[in-house]
Protein backbone atom coordinates (compact mmCIF):
# COMPACT_ATOMS: atom_id res chain seq x y z
CA UNK A 1 0.00 0.00 0.00
CA UNK A 2 1.40 3.01 -1.10
CA UNK A 3 1.63 6.17 1.20
CA UNK A 4 -0.02 9.38 0.32
CA UNK A 5 3.61 10.92 -0.36
CA UNK A 6 5.12 8.39 -2.53
CA UNK A 7 1.66 8.24 -4.26
CA UNK A 8 2.05 11.78 -5.32
CA UNK A 9 5.35 11.80 -6.05
CA UNK A 10 4.99 9.29 -8.34
CA UNK A 11 2.03 10.76 -9.90
CA UNK A 12 3.69 14.20 -10.42
CA UNK A 13 6.66 12.03 -12.09
CA UNK A 14 4.06 10.57 -14.28
CA UNK A 15 3.05 13.66 -15.18
CA UNK A 16 5.88 14.84 -16.04
CA UNK A 17 6.84 12.45 -18.36
CA UNK A 18 3.51 12.57 -19.94
CA UNK A 19 3.97 16.08 -20.33
CA UNK A 20 7.24 15.45 -22.22
CA UNK A 21 5.67 13.21 -25.00
CA UNK A 22 2.49 14.43 -24.61
CA UNK A 23 1.38 17.13 -27.42
CA UNK A 24 1.23 20.96 -26.14
CA UNK A 25 -2.02 20.99 -27.56
CA UNK A 26 -5.08 19.05 -27.48
CA UNK A 27 -8.85 19.55 -28.46
CA UNK A 28 -11.24 16.80 -26.33
CA UNK A 29 -14.64 16.47 -28.21
CA UNK A 30 -14.75 19.87 -28.42
CA UNK A 31 -17.66 21.99 -29.85
CA UNK A 32 -19.12 25.49 -29.63
CA UNK A 33 -22.75 26.27 -29.79
CA UNK A 34 -24.14 30.07 -30.70
CA UNK A 35 -27.41 31.15 -28.94
CA UNK A 36 -29.66 33.23 -32.11
CA UNK A 37 -32.49 34.83 -32.04
CA UNK A 38 -33.55 31.68 -34.04
CA UNK A 39 -32.18 29.15 -31.50
CA UNK A 40 -29.17 27.70 -30.93
CA UNK A 41 -26.77 27.74 -34.12
CA UNK A 42 -24.04 24.82 -33.25
CA UNK A 43 -21.17 25.93 -35.10
CA UNK A 44 -18.39 23.35 -34.36
CA UNK A 45 -19.39 19.84 -32.72
CA UNK A 46 -17.04 16.72 -31.61
CA UNK A 47 -13.36 18.24 -32.83
CA UNK A 48 -10.38 16.20 -31.60
CA UNK A 49 -7.34 17.11 -32.28
CA UNK A 50 -3.59 17.26 -30.70
CA UNK A 51 -0.90 19.23 -32.01
CA UNK A 52 2.64 18.64 -31.09
CA UNK A 53 5.01 21.27 -29.29
CA UNK A 54 6.79 23.05 -32.54
CA UNK A 55 4.23 21.80 -35.04
CA UNK A 56 2.26 24.16 -37.92
CA UNK A 57 -0.80 23.70 -38.40
CA UNK A 58 -3.05 25.00 -41.18
CA UNK A 59 -6.96 24.95 -40.53
CA UNK A 60 -8.26 25.50 -44.19
CA UNK A 61 -12.44 25.35 -44.73
CA UNK A 62 -14.95 27.36 -46.41
CA UNK A 63 -15.61 30.19 -45.04
CA UNK A 64 -18.34 30.35 -41.80
CA UNK A 65 -17.23 26.82 -40.99
CA UNK A 66 -15.92 28.00 -37.48
CA UNK A 67 -12.09 28.14 -38.44
CA UNK A 68 -11.90 31.49 -36.55
CA UNK A 69 -14.04 30.08 -33.68
CA UNK A 70 -11.83 27.14 -33.55
CA UNK A 71 -9.19 29.23 -32.67
CA UNK A 72 -10.57 31.50 -30.08
CA UNK A 73 -11.11 28.73 -27.90
CA UNK A 74 -6.76 28.27 -28.21
CA UNK A 75 -6.19 32.27 -27.48
CA UNK A 76 -9.28 32.10 -25.20
CA UNK A 77 -11.30 35.01 -26.75
CA UNK A 78 -13.90 32.10 -26.70
CA UNK A 79 -14.99 29.42 -24.36
CA UNK A 80 -15.99 25.85 -25.53
CA UNK A 81 -19.94 24.92 -25.00
CA UNK A 82 -18.70 21.29 -24.29
CA UNK A 83 -15.33 19.47 -24.48
CA UNK A 84 -11.69 21.72 -23.94
CA UNK A 85 -8.64 22.33 -24.99
CA UNK A 86 -5.64 21.45 -23.20
CA UNK A 87 -2.28 23.59 -23.11
CA UNK A 88 0.14 20.90 -21.79
CA UNK A 89 -2.65 19.96 -19.63
CA UNK A 90 -4.21 22.47 -18.52
CA UNK A 91 -7.75 23.50 -19.52
CA UNK A 92 -7.77 27.16 -21.38
CA UNK A 93 -10.11 29.64 -20.14
CA UNK A 94 -8.57 32.94 -20.84
CA UNK A 95 -6.65 34.83 -23.36
CA UNK A 96 -2.84 34.91 -22.73
CA UNK A 97 0.72 35.61 -23.54
CA UNK A 98 1.76 32.26 -23.94
CA UNK A 99 -1.05 31.82 -26.80
CA UNK A 100 -0.41 35.10 -29.05
CA UNK A 101 -2.48 36.30 -31.82
CA UNK A 102 -1.81 38.16 -35.04
CA UNK A 103 -5.20 39.67 -36.00
CA UNK A 104 -6.52 39.90 -38.96
CA UNK A 105 -6.53 43.51 -39.11
CA UNK A 106 -2.92 43.76 -37.41
CA UNK A 107 -4.49 45.63 -34.40
CA UNK A 108 -1.59 47.79 -34.38
CA UNK A 109 -2.19 50.65 -32.16
CA UNK A 110 -1.40 53.96 -34.87
CA UNK A 111 -0.49 56.72 -32.87
CA UNK A 112 2.46 54.52 -31.88
CA UNK A 113 5.72 53.78 -33.86
CA UNK A 114 6.38 49.81 -34.97
CA UNK A 115 9.09 49.89 -32.56
CA UNK A 116 6.32 51.42 -29.95
CA UNK A 117 4.27 48.58 -30.24
CA UNK A 118 6.55 45.81 -29.55
CA UNK A 119 8.03 47.47 -26.97
CA UNK A 120 5.00 47.64 -25.80
CA UNK A 121 4.25 43.84 -25.77
CA UNK A 122 7.36 43.09 -24.55
CA UNK A 123 6.68 45.43 -21.72
CA UNK A 124 3.40 44.26 -20.80
CA UNK A 125 4.24 40.70 -20.37
CA UNK A 126 8.14 40.42 -18.97
CA UNK A 127 7.80 43.89 -16.88
CA UNK A 128 10.98 42.18 -15.34
CA UNK A 129 13.65 42.71 -18.00
CA UNK A 130 15.87 45.90 -18.14
CA UNK A 131 14.65 48.64 -20.58
CA UNK A 132 17.99 47.77 -22.03
CA UNK A 133 16.97 44.16 -22.73
CA UNK A 134 13.42 44.87 -23.93
CA UNK A 135 15.21 47.93 -26.11
CA UNK A 136 16.83 44.76 -27.54
CA UNK A 137 14.21 42.09 -27.92
CA UNK A 138 12.29 44.35 -29.68
CA UNK A 139 15.02 45.63 -32.50
CA UNK A 140 15.65 42.09 -32.57
CA UNK A 141 12.10 40.89 -33.40
CA UNK A 142 11.96 43.71 -35.95
CA UNK A 143 15.10 43.24 -37.73
CA UNK A 144 13.92 39.61 -38.12
CA UNK A 145 11.11 40.95 -40.17
CA UNK A 146 13.28 43.24 -41.87
CA UNK A 147 11.93 46.60 -40.28
CA UNK A 148 15.29 47.92 -38.57
CA UNK A 149 15.37 50.93 -41.01
CA UNK A 150 11.36 51.68 -40.24
CA UNK A 151 11.39 51.20 -36.37
CA UNK A 152 10.79 54.72 -35.50
CA UNK A 153 7.82 55.05 -38.45
CA UNK A 154 3.92 55.59 -37.54
CA UNK A 155 2.28 52.64 -38.00
CA UNK A 156 0.00 55.08 -40.15
CA UNK A 157 3.16 55.87 -42.17
CA UNK A 158 3.81 51.94 -43.05
CA UNK A 159 2.21 49.93 -46.18
CA UNK A 160 -0.05 46.90 -45.12
CA UNK A 161 2.98 43.93 -45.54
CA UNK A 162 4.76 46.09 -43.15
CA UNK A 163 2.50 46.30 -40.92
CA UNK A 164 1.77 42.21 -40.78
CA UNK A 165 5.59 42.25 -40.35
CA UNK A 166 5.17 44.74 -37.26
CA UNK A 167 2.42 42.44 -36.04
CA UNK A 168 4.67 38.96 -36.35
CA UNK A 169 7.45 40.96 -34.67
CA UNK A 170 5.31 42.07 -31.64
CA UNK A 171 3.73 38.43 -31.56
CA UNK A 172 7.03 36.87 -31.38
CA UNK A 173 8.98 39.14 -29.44
CA UNK A 174 6.98 37.93 -26.91
CA UNK A 175 7.94 34.52 -27.20
CA UNK A 176 4.48 32.57 -27.19
CA UNK A 177 4.23 28.57 -26.99
CA UNK A 178 1.71 29.01 -29.60
CA UNK A 179 1.17 31.61 -32.24
CA UNK A 180 -2.26 32.15 -33.59
CA UNK A 181 -2.14 33.42 -37.15
CA UNK A 182 -6.11 34.49 -38.36
CA UNK A 183 -5.64 34.48 -42.40
CA UNK A 184 -2.89 36.39 -41.80
CA UNK A 185 -1.96 37.05 -45.29
CA UNK A 186 -5.41 37.56 -46.78
CA UNK A 187 -5.01 41.43 -47.69
CA UNK A 188 -2.03 41.25 -49.11
CA UNK A 189 -0.55 41.14 -52.79
CA UNK A 190 0.86 38.51 -54.17
CA UNK A 191 4.42 39.17 -53.90
CA UNK A 192 4.33 40.34 -50.72
CA UNK A 193 2.47 37.55 -49.57
CA UNK A 194 5.08 34.91 -50.79
CA UNK A 195 7.65 37.38 -49.13
CA UNK A 196 6.03 37.02 -45.68
CA UNK A 197 5.41 33.06 -46.31
CA UNK A 198 9.32 33.24 -46.24
CA UNK A 199 9.84 35.12 -44.01
CA UNK A 200 7.60 33.82 -41.39
CA UNK A 201 8.92 30.13 -42.21
CA UNK A 202 12.53 31.37 -41.96
CA UNK A 203 12.06 33.02 -38.29
CA UNK A 204 9.56 29.73 -37.27
CA UNK A 205 12.61 27.55 -38.29
CA UNK A 206 14.69 29.79 -35.66
CA UNK A 207 12.07 30.02 -32.57
CA UNK A 208 10.35 26.86 -33.38
CA UNK A 209 7.58 28.12 -31.57
CA UNK A 210 3.83 25.71 -32.30
CA UNK A 211 2.03 27.48 -35.05
CA UNK A 212 -1.88 27.66 -35.44
CA UNK A 213 -2.70 29.34 -38.77
CA UNK A 214 -5.87 30.02 -40.83
CA UNK A 215 -5.46 30.17 -44.86
CA UNK A 216 -7.91 30.39 -47.66
CA UNK A 217 -4.98 29.56 -49.76
CA UNK A 218 -4.12 25.84 -50.36
CA UNK A 219 -0.63 26.71 -51.82
CA UNK A 220 -0.02 28.91 -48.71
CA UNK A 221 -0.87 25.68 -46.60
CA UNK A 222 1.12 23.04 -48.81
CA UNK A 223 4.61 25.42 -48.34
CA UNK A 224 3.96 26.34 -44.42
CA UNK A 225 2.22 23.71 -42.69
CA UNK A 226 3.26 20.08 -41.25
CA UNK A 227 -0.11 19.20 -41.47
CA UNK A 228 -3.15 21.26 -43.12
CA UNK A 229 -6.71 20.99 -41.03
CA UNK A 230 -9.38 20.52 -43.43
CA UNK A 231 -12.81 21.24 -42.35
CA UNK A 232 -16.48 20.15 -42.95
CA UNK A 233 -19.07 22.57 -43.86
CA UNK A 234 -21.35 24.23 -40.99
CA UNK A 235 -23.27 24.17 -38.79
CA UNK A 236 -22.01 21.70 -36.60
CA UNK A 237 -18.87 21.54 -38.61
CA UNK A 238 -15.80 19.70 -37.69
CA UNK A 239 -12.35 18.17 -39.27
CA UNK A 240 -12.82 16.42 -42.04
CA UNK A 241 -9.54 15.17 -42.77
CA UNK A 242 -6.09 16.09 -41.70
CA UNK A 243 -3.32 16.26 -44.51
CA UNK A 244 0.30 15.19 -43.71
CA UNK A 245 2.65 17.67 -45.55
CA UNK A 246 6.09 16.14 -45.34
CA UNK A 247 7.92 17.84 -47.09
CA UNK A 248 11.79 18.04 -46.01
CA UNK A 249 12.80 21.44 -44.01
CA UNK A 250 14.21 24.04 -44.86
CA UNK A 251 11.49 24.27 -47.89
CA UNK A 252 11.75 26.10 -51.10
CA UNK A 253 9.20 27.12 -53.20
CA UNK A 254 10.83 25.68 -56.17
CA UNK A 255 11.90 22.46 -54.82
CA UNK A 256 8.18 21.40 -53.53
CA UNK A 257 6.11 22.17 -56.81
CA UNK A 258 8.97 19.79 -58.58
CA UNK A 259 7.64 17.30 -55.59
CA UNK A 260 4.95 15.23 -57.74
CA UNK A 261 3.60 14.63 -54.05
CA UNK A 262 2.70 18.31 -53.98
CA UNK A 263 -0.13 17.85 -56.71
CA UNK A 264 -1.20 14.81 -54.49
CA UNK A 265 -1.56 16.84 -51.77
CA UNK A 266 -2.70 20.09 -53.85
CA UNK A 267 -5.87 17.60 -56.10
CA UNK A 268 -6.67 16.21 -51.83
CA UNK A 269 -7.27 19.24 -51.11
CA UNK A 270 -9.09 20.48 -53.71
CA UNK A 271 -11.58 17.50 -53.88
CA UNK A 272 -12.08 18.19 -50.08
CA UNK A 273 -12.74 21.38 -50.50
CA UNK A 274 -14.76 21.47 -53.80
CA UNK A 275 -16.02 18.53 -54.55
CA UNK A 276 -16.60 16.50 -51.11
CA UNK A 277 -17.49 19.84 -48.98
CA UNK A 278 -18.51 22.58 -51.44
CA UNK A 279 -19.68 25.67 -50.42
CA UNK A 280 -23.25 25.32 -49.86
CA UNK A 281 -24.56 29.12 -49.42
CA UNK A 282 -27.37 28.12 -47.22
CA UNK A 283 -25.29 26.48 -44.56
CA UNK A 284 -23.38 29.54 -43.71
CA UNK A 285 -25.40 31.25 -40.65
CA UNK B 1 18.45 94.27 -74.15
CA UNK B 2 15.56 94.77 -74.83
CA UNK B 3 14.40 91.63 -75.46
CA UNK B 4 15.58 90.33 -72.09
CA UNK B 5 13.30 92.71 -70.58
CA UNK B 6 10.86 91.75 -73.05
CA UNK B 7 10.47 88.15 -72.35
CA UNK B 8 10.76 89.13 -67.87
CA UNK B 9 7.53 91.24 -68.65
CA UNK B 10 5.89 88.40 -70.59
CA UNK B 11 6.92 86.08 -67.87
CA UNK B 12 5.42 88.16 -65.37
CA UNK B 13 2.48 88.61 -67.17
CA UNK B 14 1.94 84.77 -67.44
CA UNK B 15 2.61 84.13 -63.73
CA UNK B 16 3.19 87.10 -61.43
CA UNK B 17 5.91 87.10 -58.80
CA UNK B 18 6.34 89.41 -55.65
CA UNK B 19 4.02 91.96 -54.31
CA UNK B 20 1.23 90.94 -57.64
CA UNK B 21 1.36 87.53 -56.77
CA UNK B 22 0.69 88.26 -53.21
CA UNK B 23 -2.17 90.14 -54.38
CA UNK B 24 -3.60 87.20 -56.56
CA UNK B 25 -3.03 85.04 -54.05
CA UNK B 26 -4.74 87.31 -51.35
CA UNK B 27 -7.54 88.63 -53.08
CA UNK B 28 -9.41 85.57 -53.39
CA UNK B 29 -8.97 84.89 -49.77
CA UNK B 30 -9.88 88.37 -48.45
CA UNK B 31 -12.48 90.43 -50.63
CA UNK B 32 -15.15 88.78 -50.24
CA UNK B 33 -15.01 88.14 -46.48
CA UNK B 34 -14.47 92.38 -46.41
CA UNK B 35 -17.02 92.76 -49.18
CA UNK B 36 -20.02 90.58 -46.83
CA UNK B 37 -18.38 92.60 -43.34
CA UNK B 38 -18.63 96.24 -45.03
CA UNK B 39 -21.92 95.23 -46.55
CA UNK B 40 -23.33 94.29 -42.98
CA UNK B 41 -22.08 97.26 -41.56
CA UNK B 42 -23.24 99.93 -44.06
CA UNK B 43 -26.86 98.07 -43.95
CA UNK B 44 -26.98 98.30 -40.25
CA UNK B 45 -25.51 101.59 -40.08
CA UNK B 46 -28.50 103.06 -43.31
CA UNK B 47 -31.02 101.31 -41.36
CA UNK B 48 -29.95 103.05 -38.01
CA UNK B 49 -29.56 106.16 -39.46
CA UNK B 50 -33.20 106.16 -41.29
CA UNK B 51 -34.57 105.36 -38.21
CA UNK B 52 -35.67 101.40 -39.32
CA UNK B 53 -34.58 100.17 -36.25
CA UNK B 54 -34.33 102.06 -32.96
CA UNK B 55 -30.61 100.00 -32.72
CA UNK B 56 -27.66 102.38 -33.39
CA UNK B 57 -25.56 101.94 -35.59
CA UNK B 58 -22.17 100.78 -35.98
CA UNK B 59 -20.78 104.12 -36.30
CA UNK B 60 -21.96 105.22 -32.44
CA UNK B 61 -18.83 103.38 -31.44
CA UNK B 62 -16.80 106.08 -32.51
CA UNK B 63 -20.00 108.70 -31.59
CA UNK B 64 -21.19 108.28 -28.44
CA UNK B 65 -17.87 109.95 -26.30
CA UNK B 66 -18.70 106.97 -23.48
CA UNK B 67 -18.11 104.53 -25.86
CA UNK B 68 -15.42 105.58 -28.00
CA UNK B 69 -13.42 106.27 -24.99
CA UNK B 70 -14.03 102.74 -23.97
CA UNK B 71 -13.54 101.48 -27.19
CA UNK B 72 -10.06 102.90 -27.49
CA UNK B 73 -8.44 102.63 -24.39
CA UNK B 74 -9.68 98.90 -23.22
CA UNK B 75 -6.55 98.61 -20.25
CA UNK B 76 -7.81 101.59 -17.91
CA UNK B 77 -8.70 100.66 -14.33
CA UNK B 78 -10.17 103.45 -12.32
CA UNK B 79 -10.94 101.06 -9.63
CA UNK B 80 -14.40 98.88 -8.53
CA UNK B 81 -16.08 98.75 -11.73
CA UNK B 82 -15.06 101.73 -13.70
CA UNK B 83 -12.70 99.74 -15.80
CA UNK B 84 -11.30 98.84 -19.69
CA UNK B 85 -12.94 96.09 -21.36
CA UNK B 86 -10.10 94.14 -21.81
CA UNK B 87 -9.81 94.17 -17.74
CA UNK B 88 -13.66 93.20 -17.66
CA UNK B 89 -12.85 90.58 -20.37
CA UNK B 90 -9.73 88.92 -18.40
CA UNK B 91 -12.25 88.45 -15.53
CA UNK B 92 -14.33 86.97 -17.67
CA UNK B 93 -12.07 84.65 -18.99
CA UNK B 94 -10.70 83.26 -15.40
CA UNK B 95 -14.47 83.05 -14.69
CA UNK B 96 -14.60 80.55 -17.87
CA UNK B 97 -11.36 78.92 -17.34
CA UNK B 98 -12.43 78.21 -14.00
CA UNK B 99 -15.54 76.78 -15.20
CA UNK B 100 -14.90 74.83 -18.31
CA UNK B 101 -11.73 73.01 -16.38
CA UNK B 102 -14.28 71.64 -13.77
CA UNK B 103 -16.09 70.80 -16.94
CA UNK B 104 -13.29 69.06 -18.94
CA UNK B 105 -11.70 67.21 -15.59
CA UNK B 106 -15.35 65.84 -14.40
CA UNK B 107 -16.43 65.49 -17.96
CA UNK B 108 -13.73 63.24 -19.53
CA UNK B 109 -13.35 61.02 -15.93
CA UNK B 110 -17.44 60.30 -16.22
CA UNK B 111 -17.32 60.14 -19.70
CA UNK B 112 -15.04 57.37 -19.94
CA UNK B 113 -16.63 55.26 -16.85
CA UNK B 114 -19.66 55.65 -18.70
CA UNK B 115 -18.20 54.75 -22.35
CA UNK B 116 -16.86 51.97 -20.01
CA UNK B 117 -19.70 50.53 -18.50
CA UNK B 118 -22.87 49.78 -20.40
CA UNK B 119 -25.41 49.84 -17.06
CA UNK B 120 -23.66 52.77 -16.09
CA UNK B 121 -24.27 54.23 -19.37
CA UNK B 122 -27.92 53.04 -19.68
CA UNK B 123 -28.42 54.40 -16.52
CA UNK B 124 -27.32 57.70 -16.81
CA UNK B 125 -27.42 58.61 -20.95
CA UNK B 126 -31.49 59.49 -20.82
CA UNK B 127 -30.17 61.78 -18.03
CA UNK B 128 -27.51 63.60 -19.85
CA UNK B 129 -29.27 64.09 -22.91
CA UNK B 130 -32.40 65.55 -20.88
CA UNK B 131 -30.01 68.17 -18.82
CA UNK B 132 -27.55 69.18 -21.84
CA UNK B 133 -31.15 70.69 -23.28
CA UNK B 134 -31.41 73.16 -20.92
CA UNK B 135 -30.25 76.46 -21.44
CA UNK B 136 -27.64 78.49 -19.45
CA UNK B 137 -30.23 81.07 -18.34
CA UNK B 138 -32.47 78.11 -16.96
CA UNK B 139 -29.45 77.33 -14.95
CA UNK B 140 -28.94 80.57 -13.20
CA UNK B 141 -32.07 80.55 -11.08
CA UNK B 142 -31.29 76.86 -9.67
CA UNK B 143 -27.67 77.41 -9.49
CA UNK B 144 -28.31 80.76 -7.01
CA UNK B 145 -30.94 78.42 -4.78
CA UNK B 146 -28.16 75.88 -4.91
CA UNK B 147 -24.99 77.47 -3.77
CA UNK B 148 -26.79 80.45 -2.01
CA UNK B 149 -23.50 82.49 -3.37
CA UNK B 150 -22.79 84.40 -6.39
CA UNK B 151 -19.66 83.15 -7.24
CA UNK B 152 -19.71 79.58 -7.22
CA UNK B 153 -22.90 79.88 -9.15
CA UNK B 154 -21.86 81.69 -11.83
CA UNK B 155 -18.54 78.94 -12.17
CA UNK B 156 -21.55 76.30 -12.16
CA UNK B 157 -23.48 77.65 -14.68
CA UNK B 158 -20.58 78.10 -16.98
CA UNK B 159 -19.32 74.39 -16.07
CA UNK B 160 -22.87 72.91 -16.16
CA UNK B 161 -23.45 74.63 -19.50
CA UNK B 162 -19.87 73.25 -21.21
CA UNK B 163 -19.16 69.86 -19.64
CA UNK B 164 -21.74 68.03 -22.00
CA UNK B 165 -20.08 67.55 -24.82
CA UNK B 166 -17.00 66.62 -23.40
CA UNK B 167 -18.78 63.51 -21.18
CA UNK B 168 -20.99 62.55 -24.41
CA UNK B 169 -17.63 62.78 -26.70
CA UNK B 170 -15.52 61.05 -24.43
CA UNK B 171 -17.56 58.55 -23.52
CA UNK B 172 -18.30 58.08 -27.26
CA UNK B 173 -14.30 57.81 -27.47
CA UNK B 174 -13.94 55.13 -25.26
CA UNK B 175 -16.94 53.17 -27.10
CA UNK B 176 -15.37 53.35 -30.38
CA UNK B 177 -12.10 51.76 -29.16
CA UNK B 178 -11.81 49.07 -31.82
CA UNK B 179 -12.21 45.68 -30.19
CA UNK B 180 -8.96 44.74 -32.11
CA UNK B 181 -7.27 46.99 -29.61
CA UNK B 182 -9.09 45.63 -26.38
CA UNK B 183 -8.03 42.07 -27.85
CA UNK B 184 -4.65 42.99 -27.64
CA UNK B 185 -4.80 44.33 -24.21
CA UNK B 186 -6.27 41.17 -23.46
CA UNK B 187 -4.14 38.74 -25.08
CA UNK B 188 -1.04 40.52 -22.97
CA UNK B 189 -2.53 40.93 -20.16
CA UNK B 190 -2.09 44.31 -20.02
CA UNK B 191 -2.45 45.58 -16.87
CA UNK B 192 -5.14 48.33 -16.26
CA UNK B 193 -2.95 51.14 -15.93
CA UNK B 194 -0.88 50.50 -19.15
CA UNK B 195 -4.45 50.08 -20.77
CA UNK B 196 -5.45 53.16 -19.78
CA UNK B 197 -2.80 55.42 -20.47
CA UNK B 198 -1.48 53.69 -23.41
CA UNK B 199 -4.42 52.64 -25.18
CA UNK B 200 -7.50 53.96 -23.65
CA UNK B 201 -6.87 57.86 -23.64
CA UNK B 202 -4.33 57.57 -26.96
CA UNK B 203 -7.38 56.24 -28.94
CA UNK B 204 -10.23 58.28 -27.44
CA UNK B 205 -8.19 61.42 -27.55
CA UNK B 206 -10.00 63.02 -30.90
CA UNK B 207 -12.84 62.70 -29.57
CA UNK B 208 -12.22 64.39 -26.50
CA UNK B 209 -10.84 67.18 -28.42
CA UNK B 210 -14.21 67.50 -30.21
CA UNK B 211 -15.78 67.63 -27.07
CA UNK B 212 -13.22 70.27 -25.94
CA UNK B 213 -13.69 72.35 -28.90
CA UNK B 214 -17.65 72.16 -28.99
CA UNK B 215 -17.19 73.15 -25.14
CA UNK B 216 -15.00 75.81 -25.07
CA UNK B 217 -17.93 77.84 -27.37
CA UNK B 218 -20.67 77.14 -25.17
CA UNK B 219 -18.82 78.20 -21.85
CA UNK B 220 -17.83 81.24 -23.30
CA UNK B 221 -21.42 81.92 -24.13
CA UNK B 222 -22.52 80.97 -20.98
CA UNK B 223 -20.90 83.96 -19.23
CA UNK B 224 -23.45 86.46 -19.66
CA UNK B 225 -25.91 83.84 -17.80
CA UNK B 226 -23.23 83.27 -15.36
CA UNK B 227 -22.68 86.94 -14.78
CA UNK B 228 -26.22 88.55 -14.58
CA UNK B 229 -26.24 86.72 -10.77
CA UNK B 230 -22.92 88.41 -10.11
CA UNK B 231 -24.03 91.93 -9.74
CA UNK B 232 -20.60 94.17 -8.39
CA UNK B 233 -18.26 92.30 -10.18
CA UNK B 234 -16.14 93.47 -12.88
CA UNK B 235 -16.50 90.55 -16.56
CA UNK B 236 -17.73 91.27 -19.75
CA UNK B 237 -21.31 89.60 -19.31
CA UNK B 238 -22.06 91.75 -16.03
CA UNK B 239 -20.73 95.00 -18.43
CA UNK B 240 -23.06 94.93 -20.64
CA UNK B 241 -25.95 93.83 -18.62
CA UNK B 242 -25.33 96.58 -17.19
CA UNK B 243 -25.16 98.67 -19.98
CA UNK B 244 -28.34 97.85 -20.89
CA UNK B 245 -29.96 98.41 -17.39
CA UNK B 246 -28.72 102.04 -18.45
CA UNK B 247 -30.07 102.09 -21.96
CA UNK B 248 -26.14 102.35 -22.94
CA UNK B 249 -27.04 100.97 -26.32
CA UNK B 250 -23.52 101.35 -27.87
CA UNK B 251 -22.18 100.16 -25.13
CA UNK B 252 -24.00 96.79 -25.56
CA UNK B 253 -22.57 96.49 -28.97
CA UNK B 254 -18.97 97.43 -27.99
CA UNK B 255 -19.58 94.52 -25.41
CA UNK B 256 -21.22 92.03 -28.01
CA UNK B 257 -18.05 93.10 -30.33
CA UNK B 258 -15.67 91.74 -27.56
CA UNK B 259 -17.43 88.56 -26.42
CA UNK B 260 -17.77 87.43 -30.20
CA UNK B 261 -13.68 88.39 -30.81
CA UNK B 262 -12.75 86.60 -28.05
CA UNK B 263 -15.12 83.64 -28.59
CA UNK B 264 -13.26 83.08 -32.27
CA UNK B 265 -10.10 83.01 -30.79
CA UNK B 266 -10.81 80.73 -27.86
CA UNK B 267 -12.16 78.43 -31.07
CA UNK B 268 -9.17 79.09 -32.83
CA UNK B 269 -7.31 78.34 -30.06
CA UNK B 270 -8.59 74.81 -29.69
CA UNK B 271 -8.48 74.16 -33.43
CA UNK B 272 -4.86 74.81 -33.20
CA UNK B 273 -4.44 72.62 -30.06
CA UNK B 274 -6.39 69.88 -31.69
CA UNK B 275 -4.42 70.45 -34.96
CA UNK B 276 -0.99 69.55 -32.84
CA UNK B 277 -2.24 66.51 -30.71
CA UNK B 278 -3.61 65.34 -34.68
CA UNK B 279 -0.34 65.59 -36.14
CA UNK B 280 0.85 63.72 -33.07
CA UNK B 281 -1.04 61.05 -33.71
Amino acid sequence: MPTPDTLARSHAAAGAAAAAQSPLLRFEQLSKVYATPRGPYPVLADINLEVNRGEFVCVIGHSGCGKSTLLNMVSGFATPSSGQVLLDGQPIRLPGPDRMVVFQGYALLPWMTAYDNVHLAIDAVKPQLSEHQKREIAMEHLAMVGLTAAADKRITQLSGGMKQRVAIARALAIRPQVLILDEPFGALDAITKEELQEELLTIWNTQKCTVLMITHDIDEALFLADRLVMMTNGPAAGIGEVLSIDFPRPRSREDIMEDPRYYELRNQALDFLYNRFAHDADAAP
Amino acid sequence: MTTSTNSTSSRSDRSPTGLPLWWKQTRKAFLPPLFGIGGFLLFWQLSATLGLTKLAGPLSLFTEERTRELLFYPFFDRGGLDKGLFLHAMNSLSRVALGYTLAAVVGIAVGIAVGLNKALDRALDPLFQFLRMVAPLAWVPIALVLFQNNQPAAIFVIFVTSIWPILINTAEGVRQIPQDYRNVALVLQMSNRNFFTKVLIPSALPYIFTGLRISIGLAWLAIIAAEIVMPGTPGIGFFIWDAYQNSYVSDIILGVIWIGAIGLLLDRLMVWLQNRIAAGQ
